[in-house]
């Protein structure tokens, strides 16, 4: 193990090093450099960044889009701290991401494993990222007549089997938890995909030497292949949770916020105050909110979980 | 910062469609000729206005009308953004609910001098229906186009065997102490999965086969067919005037006493729980058998007796406490943009529309209730031969037992703030009280 982690320590280290090259020769790539960046970077800064700081603007002022916008300095902010309806989509939220985030990284790990240990035909693997390549609305839609209290067929079924029916999306209780399941249904396939990748990239003989050293299968889980997966995780992790705190469309699609406040996630907040109310100005204070929490999130996981560092090193 | 990319693109949209609009008046004849666009939400009314359109192009060649149907949930949505970008359609179906903000926000063009240049009689539409869109400045944003009213459609067959006569349908009362004949009635046809009817002994609450009443949702703000058939004929009425109201009175204890008996329907197992009807709709819940009576508005009479293999009938709502019925009066009506190019042939189209020439194609495809009195006539007539009574609609205006759609500013954030309040209580997790708190967060907005 450590002869084998100084050798990739030692190689990465030499095509990491310098090349001694002037700092004219690198001027003379800029211009290059410039003209290969600059299709993404137009991209980036016309739908991205402008965008971001528009946004950033608006959330100082009132704003109805049909007017123009008036600057109200924090006014938005200190009327966001004080409404009931912010912190509700605060929790609401929280509550989606966490059963989300726990079920579809724990599913979609087990997914990984048989992907990568037992199901190694193409077809089943390809079949695992079917609910994937379906529309968001379309599967909320799907999903919505299914479980549809009257006459929707699993609430049929579970009437035969004698259970009395559940109002899935009718149900304060029962509205996140559905929501959480459908999406889970959705991506799981998607994040399993992800990890298959990142199983694949740990060298083989790792096991091989567990095996010989007798590990049992959950040793090696444990000890293997999870550390040496961690950085794939980590980004998964990062990448399904920002994915999961936005969750718009299986709400705006199904039960609209309702009932009472049960599903209004922040994101649908935030629609629903600018689009809806005509508030552009306080919407867009919501979003930066949710724009400083992500990022917030997203350094706490980089930063605690070392998503930028591989044991295999 | 402030004057970011996006502002500026904003800015000279608005820019533009403001020069559109004073460059158009002063070259009226290029702008009575070309292309407009025209649009609606509701997709059954699309044939009767193709119609109108055809025979308008038909008398006036120079134009021609393009119209484009989009659902009522997209529609607002998009309307605004066209309006923001400059491709609002130049004429549009516009609702009571949403006309004041637009006319605030200077979307919409003032058509007075058309309406007294060309003589147009506001006396020949039904009552009411043509000063509903004169703005708060006085101003006039709209010529209506049709009218809607509240009644009760039943399952005949359900009724004939609860031995209900249909001849006691049209003479219910209701009061909210005791829901009067109305609740009577909703019991007796409220049958359990063990064939016990809501009014006898041995009655399961918590398995019901078929509800009295259906229920299409809380309401929010206007419990336009859910609730107001009954609140407002208690004397109550949603806001302190009509139209251009600056205070709810959902603080009313009358009206949180109706509430508390409408909530309490579903608790004694009359009327679905709220929680069960998100999804399906209320007209197809009623069409699989589910519930008796469901009251509704005059737009889904094609709807209700389209389905096959049930008898439908319509009753009138029932007589409340003051001796009177109730019923919301809604009306459509159609506007111009005011960033249009096409000034003149906007206004000849909507004329057009607000004619005796259209309303009566509209009547004859007995879809809704064209605003004009002679054409309602014909389309009762319609209905009538395509074997449909609408008395029960039709009488609410002639006896004038209506009361308008509550016009007031702020409509969308009142709506905001009653949804899931009126929700609360329909489903009974909060009291009627409740919503008092409520009525203090809507009046704010007015402060």
């Amino acid at each position: 193990m450590t002869t084998l982690a100084k050798h990739s320590r030692s190689a990465s280290a030499a095509s990491a090093s310098p090349k001694p090259q002037g700092s004219h020769r690198r001027l003379g790539d800029l211009k290059i450099a410039l003209l290969f960046i600059a299709p993404a970077m137009i991209g980036f800064v016309v739908f991205y960044v402008l965008p971001t700081v528009r946004g950033i603007y608006l959330s100082f002022t009132e704003y109805n889009i049909l007017g123009d916008p008036e600057w109200v300095g924090m006014d938005n902010y200190v009327a966001i701290a004080a409404d009931p309806l912010f912190w509700n989509s605060l929790a609401v939220t929280g509550q989606y991401v966490f059963l989300n985030i726990l079920l579809q990284t724990a599913l979609a790990l087990g997914l990984a494993l048989l992907m990568h240990n037992v199901a190694k035909s193409t077809i089943i693997r390809g079949t695992l990222l079917l609910p994937y390549l379906m529309s968001n609305v379309i599967a909320a839609l799907l999903w919505f007549w299914m479980l549809d209290y009257q006459i929707g067929v699993v609430n049929q079924f579970i009437e035969w089997s004698g259970l009395p029916r559940v109002a899935f999306f009718g149900s304060e209780a029962w509205a996140i938890p559905t929501q959480a399941l459908i999406n889970t249904w959705r991506h799981m396939g998607y994040t399993a995909l992800l990890i298959f990748a990142g199983l694949q990239a740990i060298p083989s003989h790792v096991y091989e030497v567990a095996k010989l050293d007798g590990a049992s299968a959950f040793q090696t889980f444990r000890t293997i292949t999870i550390p040496l997966l961690r950085p794939v995780l980590v980004l998964v992790l990062v990448v399904t949770v920002i994915g999961s705190f936005q969750v718009f469309d299986t709400v705006a699609v199904t039960t609209a916020g309702g009932p009472v406040n049960a599903t209004r996630v922040i994101q649908y907040y935030i629609y629903q105050r600018a689009f809806t109310e005509s508030d552009f100005g306080y919407g867009s204070a919501i979003a930066v909110i949710l724009f400083l929490i992500l990022a917030l999130v997203a350094f706490i996981q980089m930063k605690f979980l070392k998503g930028n560092e591989s044991d295999l090193d | 910062m402030k004057k970011s990319l996006g502002a500026v693109a904003v800015a000279a949209a608005m820019a533009l469609s403001l020069s559109a609009c004073s460059g158009s008046s002063s070259s009226s004849e290029e702008s009575a000729t070309g292309e407009i666009s025209y649009w609606l939400w509701d997709a059954n009314q699309l044939p009767a206005y193709q119609q109108c359109a055809d025979d308008f192009q038909a008398a006036n060649p120079d134009i021609t009308v393009k119209i484009t149907q989009r659902g009522w949930d997209d529609y607002w949505s998009t309307l605004t953004n066209g309006f923001v970008g400059g491709t609002a359609p130049d004429v549009f179906t516009n609702h009571l609910g949403r006309y004041g903000e637009l006319a605030e926000n200077k979307q919409l063009l003032a058509i007075d001098e058309a309406v007294e240049k060309d003589n147009i009689d506001l006396s020949a539409y039904n009552e009411g229906l043509a000063d509903l869109w004169v703005g708060q400045d006085g101003k006039r944003y709209g010529l209506p186009k049709d009218w809607d009213t509240i009644g009760l459609f039943y399952n005949k067959a359900m009724l004939s065997s609860a031995g209900i006569p249909e001849d006691q349908m049209k003479d219910l009362t209701w009061n909210p102490e005791d829901g009067g004949s109305y609740e009577k009635v909703i019991a007796h046809l409220t049958v359990d999965k063990n064939g016990k009817r809501g009014d006898e002994p041995g009655f399961d609450k918590n398995n019901v086969d078929v509800y009295g009443l259906g229920l299409n949702g809380g309401g929010d703000s206007s419990g336009q067919t859910e609730w107001s058939y009954l609140t407002n004929t208690t004397g109550w009425s949603h806001t302190d005037k009509n139209p251009w109201g600056t205070k709810y009175n959902y603080d009313d204890p009358k009206f949180q006493e109706s509430m508390e008996w409408f909530a309490g329907l579903a608790d004694k197992g009359y009327m679905p729980k709220l929680e069960t009807t998100v999804g399906a709709s209320m007209a197809d819940t009623f069409a699989a058998g589910k519930s008796a009576i469901n009251a509704h508005g005059s737009w889904m009479i094609g709807q209700y007796t389209g389905y096959k293999g049930i008898e439908v009938g319509i009753a009138p709502t029932p007589v409340g406490p003051e001796g009177e019925r109730a019923s919301m009066f809604n009306g459509l009506a159609d506007s111009i943009w005011a960033g249009t190019e096409k000034k003149d042939a906007a206004i000849k189209w909507v004329e057009y529309l607000a004619s005796a020439d259209c309303q009566d194609v509209v009547a004859s495809k007995a879809v809704v209730f064209p605003a004009l009195k002679a054409s309602s006539e014909k389309a009762a007539e319609a209905f009538q031969a395509k074997g449909v009574d609408v008395t029960a609609f039709t009488e609410h205006v002639k006896n004038k037992t209506t009361f308008l759609y509550p016009i007031t500013d702020n409509t969308a954030k009142v709506k905001g703030i009653m949804e899931p309040a009126m929700d609360a209580v329909v489903s009974g997790k909060a009291p009627a009280s409740s919503l008092t708190q409520a009525n203090e967060q809507v009046n704010a907005l007015f402060k």
